[in-house]
């Protein structure tokens, strides 16, 4: 039987980055604002309690952060008429679960967008010709600019306390920033945090191999700081546990170390952790939503009635929400027609492995989760495309994450995997290797989305999300030409050997088992046409107006950069049309 | 575990309270403090909870072959690698229960598709040892614990290439749990049964859960002096 609880004005699903600035936002426009999480709460003091934190088998290996597969997963085929299979075990991406989602176990690598990102056909058309875009490429403009998300991606970088170094400040360009990048109306709140020897090591490379470095920007605090909600984070140590993990120090930002210590004692906020949302429920024109069903802790269903419903989880979550709520018309990659996860992305990881001489001592268990030194030489349309013949390009970067040993003792290839010879090359590797990372922008295709899964179920009974994707021409040729450039970065580096290592090459089929990035994006774009999008510019449903979908499912393609500063820009762009707009008359906010 | 310290302030303090931390690099005496155990006393025998007596032969003889004892530090069993993957049967990984275990099982796909076997931990390890003695007898005369160095060292080859058959579990499937496992077991903090006095720590230089580098950040190529420290406080 199900329990009807009173009436909300807002419900938020799930519980992240998203909901956090959703919920600080709609209750500062005094409305009674309702979280939903799935997952447990979490926090500091109990998920990040030194030095308990500090276990590598518990937290990295066996993911003590993320999501509980044997619950829910997804299932992964590779092309349209294959069988696909559950993602069993952890691999390729690691998705987030609990109050705080990813965002208590990220790096903090907080980038913006390169302005020519948002306007990527129009850009590519202009420039290279109308037949530049290979056939079933079906990359967009997103329906908004940088300079009207300006405001937004300020205003995330000082929540968060990012720390880094302006390169264009109202157009004057400045030393020691990224060049390439869009103007910024401030410069990040905290400055960069100081480098290691290893970045010493390719930002010197990287000068001399005619690149332009800067400091790369991480939403790891630098000197303590108080965001403008009056929550206080402090200066990052260098523990070299971040992504995967908690932040002890209170210096990764998350939503629990710039947000919810301010909104969780609001009386018109509620957090109910543990509650599994099954569907968003609608009334008998499909037109409105009337609220949302979840299954509490005890295991009682329960239908939460709201005014307004906005979807704050996980991009795929996102997605497949939408598509057990029967919200927006799904995708067929054979016709053509629907809507509901198109545009699938992911990013093309690869990386150039630096060999230095020996007696070289990095030190690398002095780490960070997102300091160190960036290139965007081969990034966006920061170079010529027309002699090379693809779209894209890649964010590169080398950042020390920590020395971390089950995970973090490379040894050079050949060598063998175990004995003796494996332990004196661990032990001779360790201090004196680095990587530079190649995290290459994905297009979107025809043949690559999102549905739900013929014959997989979740522990609720609900069809799993299935995942259709492989690797496309384009990316192989992109990632090829990336691992060439940053290569002569480490032939400046004089090192003793180095080596691409690249995910993505010619023929290469996509592959779960090893992970290369969590940036899945896609699914529920935004656009300016209901008949090729399924959210407007302002992140609201077409089909049901008084739902709003947040995230990175709103991403028409993925590019080089990690996504999270343009989701959290994103999601205050979209709050600030729900406050200033849509609250006045609620409806449509873009007329179809 | 034995350390309740809330903070990390209260666990450092008790670590240093004996001195400046410049005497710990040179391997003075210990800090006295709450945190700190008596190192290394023998205790009574490890008595396996999941593996059986057969089982437990190959896996002590196993993790020496795969980590030797030799000049950078002693073998996997001494170092508690068995103990280690004993002790993860036992845990919910070793149940299977952080996987999707949903059915139908096609584990006919393609291997990018990840791992599709309807085997947990436990039973790849029940399976693949008794599969892999049974060829070690069929093979050599004897089980794999009772081969000589350099036939163990042959036969450990043999299962990593995937050449042999087994009956009840891809064998290069059981060799990669078993090697993922040791590895993790050398390398993961003591508390979980393996790397016993830090020795990879030791090894390669890591200082385990001293992860306070702020004063270190800016001494480029320089000798990091101070030695390991677990979760549960020893030092070495």
């Amino acid at each position: 039987m199900t329990v009807t609880m009173k009436k909300k004005d807002v419900v938020l699903i799930g519980f992240g980055w998203t909901g956090a600035i959703l919920g600080q936002e709609l209750t500062e426009a005094g409305l009674d604002v309702l979280a939903l999480e799935r997952g447990e709460m979490r926090d500091t003091p109990t998920d990040a309690r030194y030095p308990q934190v500090i276990d590598e088998l518990a937290y990295s290996i066996r993911g003590k952060l993320y999501q509980d597969l044997s619950r829910e997963t997804v299932t992964v085929r590779h092309g349209v008429d294959d069988l696909a299979v559950p993602y069993r075990q952890h691999g390729s991406f690691l998705l987030g679960n609990g109050v705080g989602g990813a965002g208590l176990h990220w790096n903090g690598m907080h980038y913006r967008v390169l302005p020519e990102e948002l306007q990527l056909r129009t850009r590519y058309e202009q420039r290279y010709g109308r037949n530049f875009i290979p056939e079933g490429m079906t990359i967009r403009d997103f329906p908004v600019t940088y300079d009207e998300l300006e405001p937004f991606f300020t205003r995330f970088e000082y929540v968060c306390g990012t720390s880094g170094k302006a390169g264009n400040l109202d157009g004057r360009k400045i030393e020691g920033g990224n060049p390439f990048e869009g103007p910024r109306s401030k410069d990040y709140p905290t400055p960069p945090l100081h480098n290691g020897y290893g970045a010493d090591l390719v930002w010197k490379g990287a000068v001399e191999a005619g690149f332009h470095p800067y400091y790369a920007p991480a939403a790891n605090c630098s000197t303590p700081y108080t965001n403008p909600y009056g929550v206080r984070l402090g200066p990052c140590n260098f523990c070299g546990f971040c992504e995967n993990y908690a932040c002890y120090m209170y210096s990764k930002a998350s939503p629990q170390t710039t947000i919810l210590p301010v909104l969780l004692r609001k009386p018109n906020f509620e957090l109910r952790p543990r509650s599994q949302v099954l569907k968003i429920n609608l009334d008998s024109t499909g037109k409105k939503a009337t609220g949302v069903t979840y299954v509490d802790a005890k295991g009682r269903e329960i239908f939460q009635p709201a005014d307004l419903v906005i979807v704050t989880a996980y991009q795929m979550h996102n997605v497949r929400l939408l598509l057990l709520s029967g919200i927006g018309k799904p995708y067929n990659p054979k016709t053509g027609e629907g809507v509901v996860g198109m545009n699938y992305a992911y990013q093309a990881m690869g990386g150039v492995e630096v060999l230095l001489p020996s007696g070289t001592r990095l030190n690398p268990f002095i780490g960070t989760g997102a300091g160190g030194v960036s290139v965007d030489d081969v990034n966006g349309d920061q170079f010529d495309h027309g002699p090379l013949g693809f779209v894209g390009g890649a964010s590169v970067r080398h950042v020390r994450l920590g020395g971390r040993p089950i995970q973090m003792t490379p040894t050079v290839p050949g060598t063998p995997k175990w004995g003796s010879a494996w332990k004196s090359a661990v032990k001779d590797t360790y201090q004196r290797e680095l990587h530079i990372d190649l995290s290459g922008s994905v297009a979107a295709y025809q043949d690559v989305y999102l549905d739900l899964d013929p014959t997989y179920r979740d522990a609720y009974g609900q069809p799993l999300l299935r995942l259709t994707y492989n690797w496309h021409d384009n990316e192989a040729r992109l990632m090829h030409h990336v691992g060439d450039r940053i290569s002569e970065i480490a032939k400046a580096m004089n090192a003793e050997k180095y080596w691409v290592t690249n995910r993505v090459t010619p023929g290469a089929k996509y592959d779960v088992r090893f992970y290369q990035s969590t940036h899945t994006t896609g699914g529920a774009i935004m656009g300016a046409d209901p008949r090729t999008s399924v959210v407007n510019r302002y992140l609201q449903s077409w089909d049901v107006p008084n739902v709003f979908v947040m995230g990175a499912s709103a991403f028409p393609q993925n590019m080089g950069y990690n996504p999270t500063g343009l989701v959290g820009a994103l999601a205050y762009w979209s709050a600030k049309a729900i406050r200033e707009q849509y609250l006045k008359n609620p409806g449509p906010l873009v007329q179809a | 575990m034995s350390i309740t310290q809330p903070d990390r302030r209260g666990f450092l303090r008790t670590l240093v309270s004996a001195g400046p931390a410049a005497a710990l690099a040179v391997g003075a005496a210990p800090a006295v403090g709450d945190a700190v155990e008596t190192p290394e006393a023998p205790g009574p025998a490890y008595a396996p909870r999941y593996f059986t007596a057969a089982e437990w032969r190959f896996l002590q003889a196993a993790a020496d072959i795969l980590i030797p004892a030799d000049d950078n530090g002693p073998g996997g069993a001494t170092v508690g690698i068995p103990e280690f993957i004993d002790g993860q049967m036992e845990m919910p990984y070793g149940h299977g229960k952080l996987w999707f275990m949903g059915g139908p099982f096609h584990p006919e796909v393609e291997p990018e598709l990840g791992y599709q076997l309807n085997l947990v931990p436990r039973d790849i390890y029940r399976l693949g040892i008794g599969n892999f003695d049974a060829w070690c007898a069929k093979t050599h005369g004897k089980p794999f614990a009772d081969l000589a160095a350099a036939e163990q060292i042959a036969a450990m080859h043999e299962l990593e290439s995937g050449r042999i058959v087994f009956a009840d579990v891809p064998s290069a499937t059981f060799f990669g749990f078993l090697l993922t496992n040791t590895k993790e077991g050398f390398f993961a903090d003591p508390i979980y049964g393996g790397n016993k006095g830090m020795a990879s720590w030791k090894m390669i230089g890591f200082p385990g859960v001293r992860a306070d580098y702020m004063d270190w950040i800016d001494r480029p190529n320089a000798a990091y002096p101070y030695g390991p420290v677990s979760i549960s406080g020893e030092r070495a």
